[in-house]
């Protein structure tokens, strides 16, 4: 999938992954979409729900091998 | 839709109760939500200038797990609770347990709590700090951060009578 920006949120645990998440996103345009690395197994349902409550929209989620990738565009 | 707002009153001021105030806060921020945290009694400690101080404690905590944050597998998996007449005999056990609880943090990726509490002031949290206890304490206002609001009970009360979460930490 194509993407704007990229943030490596690797081995950082909760709450980091969204805020490191929503600093990226305030530093692109509305409409671009952000790619999101973790291993914080939280960040599944975290990422779902920050969607859900700001708007943005996430448009994957993935897993290989114990880490997880976020699409997520910018509302 | 308008802004959602959340209030929390921060009690304690040990370095494990720490986080539940700064984690809610700056991810309510993240969220949207306009956020203010009331620091009173020994919450205090969590917005003076110097968190050396802050400290965590298995005397008297039979829920908090010891274990060692380095070694092998087997080692780490070693549950070194005592009994508490013990733990409060050892000099320097808390500084001790407090050390092996900050390299858990870090091991773990968990933030630690200046970066927490600077990523709140970043994302406009407000904080209070409870004039009274202040006094009481015999804290001057430069003991604290830059940025401290001081107030009393009405002034936590024009703010939380308009949120839509409010927490007692």
């Amino acid at each position: 999938m194509n993407f704007d920006k990229e943030l490596d949120a690797r081995g950082l645990n909760c709450p980091l992954p969204i805020l490191r998440a929503k600093k990226a996103l305030a530093e692109i345009p509305s409409g671009q979409v952000l790619k999101i690395l973790s291993t914080d197994p939280g960040s599944v349902k975290d990422f779902a729900a920050f969607a859900k409550q700001t708007g943005n929209e996430l448009l994957s989620t993935a897993e290989a091998g114990g880490e997880f990738t976020f699409f997520m565009k910018k509302k | 839709m308008d802004t959602k707002k959340m209030a929390i009153i921060a009690t304690k001021g040990t370095l494990d109760w720490a986080y539940p105030p700064f984690i809610l806060a700056s991810t309510a921020a993240a969220l949207g939500y306009e956020t203010q945290i009331f620091f009173t009694f020994y919450g205090l400690q969590l917005v003076r200038k110097d968190l050396s101080g802050l400290k965590v404690s298995p005397l008297g905590n039979p829920g908090m797990p010891m274990k060692m944050p380095f070694g092998p597998k087997w080692f780490k998996d070693i549950n070194w609770n005592m009994p508490n007449a013990i733990q409060a005999i050892i000099p320097g056990y808390e500084t001790v347990a407090t050390g092996l609880m900050k390299m858990t943090i870090a091991n773990n990726g968990v933030a630690t709590i200046p970066d927490l509490r600077s990523l709140c002031q970043e994302a406009d949290v407000k904080f209070i700090a409870c004039q009274m206890t202040v006094e009481l304490f015999g804290f001057e206002h430069s003991d604290f951060i830059d940025g401290m609001e001081y107030g009393g009970a009405a002034t936590f009360f024009e703010f939380a009578g308009e949120t839509d979460i409010c927490l007692f930490i």
